[in-house]
Formats: structure tokens, sequence, C-alpha cells
């Protein structure tokens, strides 16, 4: 039976993790390879890797990350930030990374998707999409959540999955940070209406948002940040409990 | 031991020189013949589409290379389809090495699968020390059918063939690479095969 994939998701400026981490056993807690061995070892059934650098230098480093988790981590992880081209997959990938997510580039040119798509196969481009709701409705963001566009979620998904994109990140603004849950609603139209897994991020606080995003939200995967970063939940308590409630997880 | 891993242009081959190089062995990128031949062991790996993928093989004539090696060769994920006799992706033939076609999912399922599923019904050296049910890691729209040369199964909407095995020739549709411990054993069995 296929299971359901827990994925920490690791914030990189300049080649180093940002945002606090408070992991016992590790030399050094900037360092996202040690990091990602830490979660590989944990049980975390993949990693992804958002490049938050705003400069060219930057940019370069990440490659050199992707390199060094590519050599040192034995689970599937994905690449995303300021992914503009083809020219920009095909060293990610060559680096050793197993997916790229792309965002705002694909709402700029949605046709980045197909070509990605052909050149590299469906597999391997995952289209990540922050949305809010506005008057009931769920509006796609850019940039963090700042810039609107006029696109609708639901609307916007169903084109990414018939461009060729082979998984979709969505990320809902409104539950972000709060702790509080997913958006299961948003999350289980999603997987009712297109054909390729979903992964659920934002909103997660506790155990048991997990259980119900993959229960009430039918999501196919759940990522988060802080809660593991901080030790908050650890992979092993909460595969346990999703066991528990009859959610198929890897151990 | 000189590990050969063909590099036809075809997808993240990087991860798979890595996993040799955790378990301690210096695997070599080429797609030259000479160096192929004389490989004591062949990877033969691939993930994007089959079509695209088969042109880049002939265009190198490494179609009529592959099927005629003696060593051990691991296919993998795409590598281990284009070694069957066809598959659907792109009306494709195959290298015809395994006597199975690839078809692809329907979609009463989420296609591609994606993630972590058992394998079952281990049936060669290569699962030396692998429990029945282990997880291994996989991304793809198309399987080969359950046929006689099946060495494992996996179960998503109905019963595929997860590897294969004739003579010397060994597939697999997961990536070893990326499946944690369990996937270094399986590398370190066909290295030892």
């Amino acid at each position: 039976m296929l299971t359901k994939r827990i994925i920490p998701c690791l914030d990189i400026k300049n080649g180093r993790t940002v945002k606090g981490v408070n992991f016992v056993n590790l030399k050094d807690a900037g360092d996202p390879v040690e990091l990602a061995k830490q979660y590989a070892l944990k049980g975390a059934d993949e990693l992804v890797f958002l490049d938050i650098s705003a400069t060219l230098e930057g940019r370069k480093t990440m490659i050199d990350m992707v390199l060094k988790v590519a050599e040192h981590v034995n689970i599937p992880f994905t690449v995303g930030g300021g992914i503009t081209s083809i020219n920009d997959v095909d060293l990610l990938l060559k680096s050793g990374a197993d997916k790229v997510s792309i965002n705002s580039s694909a709402v700029k040119r949605p046709e980045l998707i197909n070509e990605l798509a052909n050149k590299f196969g469906s597999q391997c481009v995952v289209v990540a999409i922050d949305a809010k709701q506005i008057n009931d409705d769920w509006i796609v963001h850019l940039a963090g959540g700042s810039v609107p566009t006029n696109l609708n979620l639901f609307d916007w998904a169903k084109e990414v999955e018939a461009r060729g994109a082979g998984e979709i990140l969505f990320t809902s603004m409104d539950n972000d940070g709060t702790k509080a849950g997913f958006a299961n609603q948003a999350l289980a139209k999603l997987s009712d209406t297109l054909n390729i897994p979903i992964i659920a991020s934002g909103g997660a606080g506790t155990v048991q948002h997990f259980v119900e995003t993959f229960k009430e939200g039918k999501a196919d995967a759940a990522l988060a940040a802080s809660v593991f970063h901080f030790g908050e939940i650890t992979i092993e308590e909460l595969k346990v409990a999703l066991k528990d409630n009859n959610i198929e997880v890897r151990f | 031991m000189k590990i050969v891993i063909i590099d036809y242009g075809a997808g993240n081959i990087k991860s798979i020189q890595f996993a040799f190089k955790r378990l301690g062995y210096n695997a070599i990128l080429s797609n030259n013949p000479e160096v192929i031949k004389t490989a004591d062991k062949v990877i033969f790996p691939g993930v994007g589409e089959a079509s695209s993928a088969m042109q880049m093989l002939k265009s190198s004539g490494l179609d009529i290379l592959i099927p005629t090696l003696k060593q051990p060769v691991l296919g993998i994920c795409l590598g281990m389809q284009l070694m069957c006799k066809s598959t659907e992706e792109g009306n494709t033939k195959g290298l015809n090495i395994f006597n199975v076609k690839v078809k692809r999912f329907n979609n009463t399922v989420k296609v591609p699968q994606m993630g972590w599923n058992t394998i079952t019904d281990l049936k060669s050296k290569l699962f030396k020390g692998v429990k029945n049910q282990s997880f291994m890691y996989s991304v793809h729209s198309f399987y080969a059918e359950s046929c006689i040369e099946s060495i494992a199964t996996t179960t998503y909407s109905l019963n595929y063939a997860s590897a294969l095995q004739k003579a010397n020739f060994y597939g697999v549709q997961f990536h070893p690479e990326k499946s944690s411990s369990i996937g270094e054993q399986i590398l370190k069995n066909f290295i030892t095969l």
C-alpha cells in the first residue's frame, strides 16, 4: 500500500538553514546537510529545501548544498525557490535533486510547466501554489502571499495538472503560521478534482492536524517546518499516531 | 570492482553515483561501449520520458549493446521499463530483454504513483536480507505487468512487477538509491552478485 508522506521543509539562505532549529545531538543546526541526515534517520519520507537567497551568490551556494545533500542523504528531496528556466532545473537535477518546485515563474509563464514536464518528466515537476480566501474564493498569491493574482486556486490547479505537473504543493496562506490545522476543505476539493498527488502545507500545530489533513483533507503528503525543527512534534511520534488512526505510513 | 552507470543523458544519475559512494564504491559514468563492456557491473538508469530516452540510446548505439551484455545489469525505473518488450509511453518499442509490456496506471488512482510502497513476493538474490513488505520509493506513471520474470510485486490499484530478472539482467521500478538503508542493501546485493 502506498503510504502517506511526511515532509519536513527547510528554508535555506546562502547555503544555511534559517529559522531556529532545536535539535539535540546536532553539531551544527545551521547546516542543512546535518539536519537532512537527521530527518532521514528519524523516518522523514522526503525533504523540501526552499531557497530564499535573494542574491546570485546565494543561488550558487544552493547548488553546492544540493550536491552535498545528494551525497549524504538516502531519501528523495525537492528543491524550490527562484527557479525560472530549463537551465535552472537541469543544473539542480544534475546536482542530485529529485524534484524541483516552481511557483511564481509558473504563474508568470505557465508554458514553463509544459517545457519542464516534456524535458525532465512530470515526476520531477512540483508546482507550489500559495492561496488565501478572499470573499469565499481561494485566490492564488505570489511572493510569499503578498501579491494577489487573478487566478482561482482550483482553476489554476487544474491548468497546472493539464500542463504536466506531477504534484501540487498547496499552502494556505490563511493557515500558514497559525498552528491551527491545515486547510482541509480546500485540500479535499483539490484532491477530488485532480488526479495528481497533493501535498498539504500551512497550519501544522499538532499530531491531530496531520491525522485530519490525511483523513478530511485527503492529502497525499503533509509538509511542515517549525513543528519539526523545534522538536514540538517528532517524526516518530507522528507516524505512530497516524498508524493508530489507520493511516498507512512507512516505518 | 568496476561499476559503470550508463550515462545517456536521461535523468538524475548523480544520486546513483552517490549511493555507491556511500557504500564505498566509485561508480563511473560512461556512454562509451568499450567502458561499459568491460565493467563488472552495469547500472542502466533512466528518469523522464520513454520515447526520447530510447532515441538517446539509439543515437549512441546503446540499444544494440545493452542486450548483449554478459555481466549483471541493473535497470532502474525508466531503465527497467526500456528493458521490456514495449511501453505505452510514447508507444515505444523496448530492448525486449524482459518479455513483458509496460502500461500506464488507470485513473482510479493518482498518477504518477509517488512515494513509498511495499515490495512482496521477493524471489531473487537481489533481495537477500530484505524483508517482505519492505518500503521502497517510487515515482512513476507506467508499470510492468506481473509476469513469469517478476521477482517482486507491488500493489497500486493492481499488482505489478516492481522488479524483474532474466539471466544476468535485473530491473527495479523503484529507486534503491533513494530508498533509505533497505535500498542500499539492494545495491550492495547487486554488487556482490
